[in-house]
C-alpha cells in the first residue's frame, strides 16, 4: 500500500492518478457536510466570543476582544459551574467504572443467568436519555414516587421526602439516575474485553499459588487497560458536556445546585440572550473535548493495526 | 463435587440478584405506571401493580383521534416525527458514509489519512459549540420548526461516526477480492457497489442501528430547533409534560415506553453488534 509510485511502471501511475480523483468525488459530499455543520460553525463560534453579542431584532455586536472571557472568569457561578460539572463527571464515571467493572466480572464468571444479565444490561443503555430523566423524575416524585414508596414500605423512612427539592441532594440523585443510564455501558465493553482474554496466565498465577485478587490486579487489569481506556476517555468526554439528563430531572436547581458548563452556555446562549457569552463558555467546553479527543486518538488509533 | 460446586456458584448467583433489581426496578415501575389509570396512580398508599390496569394510555396514543387528552396527541405527532427524521438521518449518513468511508479505507491518496483524522475529531465537538451559528444561520433561512433543519444539523454527529465505523469494517473485507475484479476491469465504484458493500452488509446494519439510536435519542438541537406540535420529537415532547402535574403522568409514562421501544427493541435484536459499534467511539450524549 505504501509503495513509492515512482517505481511503479507508467500504466499503474495513470491508474494510481485515476484512483486519487475517484478518492475525492467519493469523500466530497461527507467533506462538504461537515465542513458545512460543524467547521464552519466551530469558527464562527469562535469569532464571535470576541463580541459583545445581546439576542433580538435591531441588535448590534461589538466587539469586544477577551471581555467575555475577563467577565466569564470574574463571575463565580461560572467556577462553581466548572467545580460542579468536575463533581458530576468524575462522581459518575468513578462509579460507572467501578460498578461496571464488577458487573463485567460477575457476568464473565458465569453465573446461573448470566446471558439474562447481559442481554439486561442493554435496556438501559438503549434508553433515551429523556425518557430515563423522565423516568428518574418521577421515581423521586415528593408525593407519589417509587422512591419514597419502597422506603416508606420497608419502614426506613416514616415521611415522604421531596429528594429532589433537597440541595445536597439533588446531584447525587442525578448522579444516580446517570448511573443507571451509563453502567451498562462500561460493563458490556469490558465484559467482551474480558471474554477475550488467553485464559493461561492466569490458570499459571493460580497454580503457582497467586489469589483471586491478586490475579485480578497484576493480570487481568493490566490487560484490560485498552478496554478501560475507552470506555473511561468515552464516558469522561460525555459526561462533561451533561445536559440531557439534568434538563428533565432538575432544570440546573435547587439554588443552582445542578447546574453545569453545558446547562450554562445554554441559558447564556437562549433563554437569556447574550450569544457572546454563550459562545465563549462553548468554545471552552469545545477546547477541552477536543484535548479529551486527542488522548482518545493517541490510545486508540494505533497506524500498525492498518497495515 | 456436585455440592461444592453448587456452593460455589450459589453466592455468584446470589450477586446477581441486586444488579437486576437495580435495572429492572425503574423500569417496572415506568411500565406499571403506564398501565395505571389517573386516580389509581395518586392513591395513597401506592400500589406496586395497578389496582384497575388499563391500555387505554397506549391506545390513546395509537389512536389519538379518539384521545380527550392533548398528552397523547402530542406523542403520537411527534413519535411519528422521530421516527421520520432518525430514519432519513440513518439513510443519508450511511449512502454518503460508506462512499467516503471506501475511499479512506482503501483507495490511497493524499491526506487521506489527514481527512480521517480530522473526521474523528469533528465526532468530539459538543453540540452546544456549534449551536449558535446553526440557530443564525437557521432563523434567516426560516428553516426553524421545519424537519429539515434536524435532518442536516443531525449529520454533524451520524456523518463522522458513520464514516469512523465503516472505514473498520471496510477494512476488513478481503484486499485479494478487490485486486481479483481490477483485474476482471471493474471500476472503483463497481468494486464499492459489487463487492465491498455486499460483503460489509453486517457491517452496514450495525453502523445503521447506531446512527438511528443517535438520532432517535437526540435533545439539544431538537430543544431549540422545534417548538410546534408539527416538528417538535419525541424527547422534546417528553420533556414539555415532564414536570406538569396537572396533566396525565400515566399517558406521559405510555409514551416514554413507546419513545424507549424502537431504540431498545433494535439495540437487542442486534446484541452482538452493540460492543464493536461502542468501542468505535459510539459516546452518546
Amino acid at each position: 500500500m505504501t509503495a513509492n509510485s515512482k517505481n511503479l511502471p507508467r500504466r499503474q501511475l495513470s491508474l494510481r492518478k485515476q484512483d486519487g480523483r475517484t478518492a475525492w468525488l467519493l469523500v466530497l459530499p461527507a467533506l462538504a457536510v461537515i465542513l458545512g455543520v460543524t467547521l464552519w460553525p466551530i469558527i464562527y463560534t469562535f469569532i464571535l466570543s470576541f463580541f459583545h453579542a445581546p439576542t433580538g431584532i435591531n441588535q448590534v455586536r461589538t466587539f469586544v476582544g477577551l471581555g467575555n472571557y475577563l467577565e466569564m472568569v470574574k463571575d463565580p457561578t461560572f467556577w462553581e459551574t466548572i467545580g460542579r460539572t468536575m463533581y458530576f463527571t468524575v462522581a459518575s464515571v468513578g462509579v460507572e467504572m467501578v460498578l461496571g467493572m464488577g458487573v463485567a466480572l460477575l457476568i464473565h464468571s458465569h453465573p446461573w443467568g448470566w446471558k439474562f444479565l447481559r442481554f439486561s444490561l442493554i435496556i438501559p443503555w438503549a434508553m433515551p436519555t429523556i425518557v430515563n430523566g423522565a423516568m428518574w423524575r418521577w421515581i423521586y416524585s415528593a408525593d407519589f414516587g417509587a422512591l419514597n414508596g419502597l422506603l416508606s414500605q420497608l419502614g426506613l423512612i416514616k415521611h415522604y421526602i421531596p429528594w429532589l427539592s433537597l440541595p445536597n441532594l439533588a446531584m447525587p440523585l442525578v448522579i444516580l439516575a446517570d448511573v443507571w443510564h451509563m453502567m451498562p455501558f462500561v460493563a458490556l465493553i469490558l465484559q467482551a474485553a474480558l471474554a477475550t482474554l488467553p485464559l493461561e496466565l492466569d490458570e499459571a498465577a493460580a497454580v503457582d499459588g497467586a489469589n483471586a485478587f491478586q490475579r485480578f490486579l497484576k493480570i487481568t487489569l493490566p490487560l484490560l487497560r485498552p478496554a478501560i481506556l475507552v470506555a473511561l476517555i468515552a464516558r469522561t468526554v460525555d459526561a462533561f458536556r451533561v445536559f440531557d439528563i439534568v434538563y428533565v430531572l432538575t432544570n440546573g436547581g435547587p439554588a443552582n445546585k445542578t447546574l453545569t458548563i453545558t446547562f450554562l452556555t445554554y441559558l447564556n446562549s437562549f433563554p437569556w440572550g447574550k450569544q457572546g457569552i454563550g459562545a465563549s463558555l462553548s468554545f471552552l467546553i469545545s477546547v477541552f473535548t477536543i484535548s479529551m479527543a486527542l488522548i482518545f486518538i493517541r490510545f486508540l488509533y494505533r497506524p500498525e493495526e492498518n497495515q | 463435587m456436585k455440592t461444592r460446586k453448587f456452593l460455589r456458584k450459589l453466592p455468584l448467583f446470589l450477586l446477581t440478584l441486586p444488579v437486576l433489581f437495580f435495572i429492572y426496578f425503574p423500569i417496572l415501575w415506568l411500565f406499571s405506571a403506564s398501565l395505571s389509570n389517573q386516580v389509581d396512580l395518586f392513591a395513597l398508599p401506592m400500589h406496586w401493580i395497578p389496582l384497575h390496569p388499563t391500555l387505554k394510555n397506549y391506545l390513546d396514543i395509537i389512536f389519538p383521534s379518539l384521545a380527550s387528552n392533548s398528552v397523547p396527541r402530542t406523542f403520537a405527532v411527534a413519535l411519528l416525527n422521530s421516527l421520520k427524521i432518525a430514519s432519513a438521518v440513518t439513510i443519508i449518513s450511511l449512502v454518503i458514509g460508506s462512499m467516503a468511508a471506501y475511499a479512506l479505507a482503501r483507495i490511497p491518496f493524499k491526506y487521506s489519512r489527514g481527512i480521517l483524522l480530522g473526521i474523528i475529531a469533528t465526532r468530539m465537538i459538543p453540540e452546544v459549540s456549534l449551536i449558535l451559528p446553526l440557530f443564525i444561520i437557521a432563523s434567516s433561512l426560516q428553516l426553524i420548526n421545519k424537519p429539515i433543519i434536524l435532518i442536516i444539523t443531525y449529520m454533524s454527529f451520524a456523518l463522522p461516526f458513520a464514516i469512523w465505523m465503516m472505514v473498520a469494517f471496510f477494512q476488513t473485507v478481503p484486499i485479494e477480492l478487490e485486486d481479483a475484479a481490477r483485474m476482471d476491469g471493474c471500476s472503483r465504484l463497481g468494486i464499492l457497489f459489487r463487492i465491498v458493500i455486499p460483503i460489509s452488509v453486517p457491517g452496514l446494519v450495525s453502523t445503521a442501528m447506531f446512527i438511528f439510536l443517535l438520532a432517535w435519542d437526540e435533545f439539544f438541537y431538537a430543544l431549540i430547533f422545534t417548538s410546534t406540535l408539527a416538528s417538535k420529537t419525541a424527547p422534546v415532547a417528553m420533556s414539555e409534560f415532564v414536570g406538569r402535574y396537572a396533566i396525565n403522568i400515566n399517558g406521559m409514562m405510555a409514551g416514554g415506553i413507546l419513545a424507549a421501544l424502537p431504540p431498545v427493541i433494535l439495540a437487542l435484536a442486534f446484541q452482538r453488534y452493540i460492543v464493536r459499534g461502542m468501542t468505535s467511539g459510539a459516546v452518546k450524549g
